[in-house]
């Protein structure tokens, strides 16, 4: 498919060639254009925002704005920045990646080797759980974490995102296990290996791909949602991403575009950083969630 | 295989279901238990507390008597529609220009992909900032010598969500195109080539042969947009807060107000429900359709 067709002259092949890289480039600009802008925008001081404009550079590069947002915005009457929630995000961000991918791993090792009546039903049942709209949970969850006396805190996030994370990584694992020939773990069954043996002696060491994959996915869901944070937590104890939202919204005093911008890059650094560092499993696992069993 | 069961071999033989059952027993009472629930508080008449005596149909008529839900619904329609006729427009546009031998490939696609890396928070607190008529980008316009430009969709009532539009496909395109690169990557040569031999010309070639065998591709980036639609809650809270007024509301910003902001926890359950209908109504028959026609060939 990647073969261009020589068909017509060279002449108008040219111009082909220039449109092409003339609108992909733009279009790359287009996309790079948001990050530029909040890049140099958090580099500026207030009066050179003012006195420039969207696009232009920063007459002198200050930090202020991060050093600022970091540890001391204000949202409400509370200035500490966001350092604070930075790290909330950090607290439960990893406890809920390690747990939902360990759990997913033996799901999906259960769904493809062990598989008994009855579990592919129970598999699309687990499915269906990728779909639902999170709206229809959150009130019982509200009032389950009350119960469970972890409302508005870490172990709270980490239990939700768990909860909802499993069916996702369930569906990684057993996408990926149904791959590996079933000889492979047949022959060891009769050699009298059990389930635990034949899971680390056998199938953990093909499954480093898809734990990448499936850590990537997790990292990035967890690290970027709102919704769960937004509800399930306040005050000090938010994630960075309810706290930026509350950076931005805070009305009082001046409006300080460059805190906002360093701010949200602060934020999505985490995830930028894996997105730049391991694109390729990125888009894996992107594709891999997205098309669903 | 095996002459004796002992108690070992009985746990060995019930392993799988153990630790597969906290997962089941989690959707159970997490997903379908929690449905179940939300389902109940919205037969009810609670507000600030649940509570749990039935009360019919209420709530559902309070929803639809409202004039903000509707506001919710007709801005979904807006949004849902055009941000899945941008995604998928531009999404096959630089999948179809990826796919012609381009130097720095892999560099451009990573590029169009990033966005798909941020948070909706980042992505609506970035826009918000471009959009703003006093400093953004009708600012830059006016700068440049058009000093009439007007730019101000994100400040005005009905035009809000517009700018949603705006902000929403920039993030997901990216994901699109991938989507169809790899659907690009993956069509016979020999079909193409047959029809290149037969004198069809590029235009004709991608038209009656490759987009159409695009379809699966088609089907799940439907499916996938018009999920990431009716989900959206946190661009809209990021980059207009429902604002001005409540004229960018979608229904999950409509939920979370009533049911979290404004006591209103039997309304909030009957509008996540209606959430969830629309999901179903709009997923479940898309699959079926698609698995069908896949079976039948």
């Amino acid at each position: 498919m990647a073969e261009p067709y020589r068909t017509q002259t060279v002449g108008p092949q040219l111009i082909g060639r220039v449109a092409i890289y003339t609108l992909l480039i733009l279009f790359a600009l287009y996309y790079l254009m948001p990050l530029f802008v909040m890049v140099t925008t958090s580099l500026k001081t207030l009066d050179d925002i003012r006195a420039g404009n969207l696009v232009a550079l920063p007459r002198e590069i200050s930090f202020d704005a991060w050093m600022k947002a970091w540890g001391g915005a204000c949202t409400g009457v509370f200035c500490g920045g966001l350092k604070g929630n930075f790290m909330n995000s950090v607290n439960f961000v990893v406890p809920a990646v390690i747990i939902s991918t360990l759990v997913g791993a033996f799901n999906g090792y259960v769904l493809t080797m062990w598989r008994f009546k009855g579990s592919d039903v129970l598999f699309t049942l687990l499915l269906i759980g990728c779909f639902i709209p999170f709206q229809v949970v959150l009130l019982p969850m509200a009032q389950t974490l009350g119960w469970l006396g972890i409302a508005n805190s870490i172990p709270g996030l980490i239990f939700v995102h768990v909860v909802y994370g499993l069916a996702f990584t369930t569906l990684f694992f057993r996408n990926f296990y149904v791959t590996v020939p079933a000889e492979l773990t047949k022959a060891a069954r009769i050699d009298g290996a059990g389930f635990f043996t034949i899971f680390w002696r056998i199938i953990l060491p093909l499954s480093p791909p898809i734990i990448v994959v499936c850590v990537i996915w997790q990292f990035t869901q967890i690290w970027n949602d709102f919704l769960f944070g937004v509800v399930f937590s306040s005050g000090q104890r938010q994630p960075i991403t309810v706290a930026l939202n509350n950076l931005v919204n805070t009305s009082t005093g001046v409006k300080e575009y460059n805190v906002d911008m360093a701010a949200a890059i602060i934020a999505a650094l985490p995830t930028l950083f894996v997105y730049v560092v391991a694109g390729k499993y990125f888009l894996r696992g992107l594709t891999a969630g997205a098309v669903k069993g | 295989m095996r002459p004796r069961k002992g108690l070992a071999d009985y746990f060995e033989t019930a392993l799988p279901k153990i630790v597969l059952g906290p997962t089941l027993l989690c959707a159970l009472i997490f997903v379908y238990g929690f449905i179940l629930w939300t389902a109940w508080l919205s037969f009810t008449e609670s507000r600030l507390l649940p509570r749990y005596e039935f009360a019919g149909l209420v709530q559902y008529f309070a929803l639809f008597a409202n004039e903000r839900w509707w506001t919710a619904l007709r801005n979904l329609g807006i949004f849902g529609s055009l941000f899945i006729a941008l995604c998928l427009v531009t999404g096959l546009l630089l999948a179809i220009l990826l796919d012609q031998r381009i130097r720095a490939e892999g560099f451009l696609r990573a590029i169009y992909l990033y966005p798909m890396a941020l948070s909706f928070i980042v992505t609506g607190t970035a826009w918000r900032w471009i959009l703003n008529p006093g400093l953004g980008f009708e600012h830059l316009v006016r700068q440049l010598g058009f000093e009439h430009f007007t730019f101000d969709w994100i400040v005005t009532p009905g035009m809000s969500i517009y700018a949603v539009v705006i902000a929403g496909a920039w993030q997901s395109t990216g994901f699109v195109m991938a989507l169809f690169l790899a659907g690009l990557r993956g069509i016979d040569d020999s079909i193409i080539k047959a029809a290149q031999v037969d004198g069809a010309g590029q235009v004709r070639i991608y038209r009656s042969i490759i987009i159409p065998s695009l379809r699966p591709v088609f089907f799940s980036a439907l499916i996938i947009l018009g999920h990431i639609a009716i989900k959206s809650f946190d661009l809209v809270m990021a980059l207009t807060g429902g604002g001005p007024g409540f004229s960018s509301d979608l229904p999950a910003t409509f939920m979370y107000t009533f049911a979290f902001n404004r006591n209103q926890i039997g309304l909030g359950a009957a509008s996540a429900m209606m959430m969830l209908v629309t999901i179903v109504a709009v997923i479940v028959p898309m699959m079926y359709s698609e698995t069908r026609r896949q079976r039948h060939g």
